[in-house]
């Protein structure tokens, strides 16, 4: 039985708490009720859309990748070691989080077209030796995708290793262990639960990015074009229903993907 | 078979001076103290876990003084376990063994004969967060006896357990060490556990260490 404190402390958490919900759901609610299921079936046949779809698939998921790739050993670092200057390190970890979007895309741009060593070029040096492009391609895409969403991958990553006790690695080493094998047999499984929410939120911030993907990228159709800039494009002219048909698509793209992220996290499996 | 002289060690505002042990081959020696004298400091010393700033110790003829962890093959239950939580009981038991490229019919083998010593033979599937505190503390002596160790170190391994569970431990750690005659260093703030289990129970004050009887805890 519930008292009437209990009562009213349960019912200001639903209501302060569900008002979020409510708010999210009425977004959603008002974007379906103005997207006729007609002009929606369009919509997904439409080859450009269909294009961007897929190269937001492509380019989140390499970038959540390369995001991960990052994020497990510098959380690590700056988790687990001692050194010099790790305060500055750590500070400039979070300065694309903190940064307006469309800055982090000015400096990629600026970085990889300002003359380095006397007059060559970032962008030209990958073009002539590896042949790829960067500025305004495919890869500048992933490259905006990954500034931001690393950032977050670092900070999940960081504190999951904070909350992971260094003993069982240190018994590891007395076990027989290198400080390597300790780290990959004993403590990155301990953080597989970290390293799928650092995934995810990685993945999830890719998909949001609009800023630094129009400014590095560009988003030309058929070539730089993810579901976010076709928002912008959409809307820039004047198609606002086929804007927030795209948004939808954005929207149960992000369901899918993150409730199989989940799926994969919730599973815990014993070695 | 382990013998520390003049043992330093240095840690932010701790530190640990002259430090001199000696535990015979195949002895059982219990070390007390009070909280914060340094019992722990020394084990992590000995099984290299902890820089060492000055002194050296000796196991056997070898001096493994700044030898890494790994290649000192010693066993060491800490206070806290710090058990694998994604492993099961038997991935504890033949974890050493794996790393020592054992096959898999031979660890399996250890790590039942290991496993039935310590009376968790049937836990062997079981993850390790599902287990009860004594269970726990059997899966941790296990995984540290696993590789036969010539030394085990044990660090307060009783303090978070109940009086009969406790009493269940003892008689384990006696059948083990009939056993495998392994030489066991066993910091405990229990007297009667010392009593029960050690041949010699010593104490760490801050004179160093010295035989019980001079200078009880």
């Amino acid at each position: 039985m519930l008292s009437a404190g209990d009562k009213a402390f349960r019912g200001s958490l639903i209501i302060l708490g569900g008002s979020y919900v409510l708010l999210v759901l009425a977004l959603l609610v008002a974007d379906i009720a103005y997207c006729s299921a007609e002009h929606l079936k369009g919509l997904f046949f439409k080859r450009e859309i269909q294009f961007a779809a897929w190269l937001t698939l492509k380019t989140c998921t390499l970038a959540a990748i390369l995001s991960i790739l990052v994020g497990i050993p510098l959380g690590y670092i700056l988790s687990r070691m001692r050194f010099p200057l790790r305060w500055l390190v750590d500070a400039l970890v979070d300065i694309p989080v903190v940064l307006p979007p469309l800055v982090v895309g000015l400096s990629l741009l600026i970085l990889f077209n300002q003359p380095i060593v006397g007059e060559t070029r970032l962008e030209q040096w990958l073009q002539d030796n590896f042949h790829a492009k960067v500025t305004y391609g495919e890869l500048g895409v992933i490259l905006a995708q990954f500034s931001v969403a690393a950032a977050f991958a670092v900070r999940t990553m960081r504190v999951t290793f904070d909350q992971i006790t260094p003993r069982a690695e240190q018994v590891a080493l007395t076990l027989g262990c290198s400080r390597l094998q300790a780290f990959y047999k004993v403590t990155l499984p301990e953080a597989w639960r970290g390293v799928v929410t650092a995934f995810t939120l990685a993945w999830a911030r890719s998909l949001g990015e609009f800023g630094p993907i129009m400014v590095f990228a560009g988003a030309t159709r058929m070539k730089t074009e993810v579901l976010s800039t076709t928002v912008f494009l959409e809307l820039s002219v004047g198609s606002l229903e086929s804007a927030v048909g795209v948004s939808l698509l954005m929207v149960a793209v992000a369901i899918i993907v993150l409730l199989i992220l989940r799926g994969i996290g919730m599973e815990g499996r014993a070695t | 078979m382990i013998n520390i002289e003049g043992l330093c060690v240095i840690s932010g505002g701790f530190k640990l001076s002259d430090i001199n042990l000696r535990v015979e081959r195949g002895e059982h020696v219990a070390l007390m103290g009070r909280t914060g004298q340094g019992k722990t400091t020394i084990l992590e010393a000995i099984c290299g876990l902890r820089a060492i700033a000055g002194g050296r110790i000796i196991m056997g003829n070898k001096d493994i003084t700044h030898q890494p962890p790994a290649e000192r093959g010693i066993g060491y239950v800490p206070q806290d376990l710090a058990l694998f939580s994604t492993k099961t009981v038997r991935a504890h038991l033949e974890f050493a063994l794996k790393l020592r490229g054992w096959d898999k019919q031979r660890r399996q083998a250890r790590g039942e004969e290991v496993a039935t010593w310590l009376g968790i033979e049937r836990l062997l599937d079981r993850r390790v967060t599902t287990l009860s505190g004594g269970e726990a503390q059997r899966t941790a002596m296990g995984r540290a006896l696993s590789f036969e160790p010539d030394v085990l170190l044990l660090d307060e391994p009783m303090s978070a357990l109940d009086d009969t569970t406790r009493k269940e431990l003892h008689a384990v750690i006696r059948t083990v060490r009939e056993r495998t005659k392994v030489t066991t260093l066993h910091v405990t703030h229990n007297q009667s556990e010392a009593a029960a289990l050690a041949d010699r129970v010593l104490v760490l004050n801050s004179e160093g260490i010295q035989p019980f009887n001079s200078s009880p805890p």
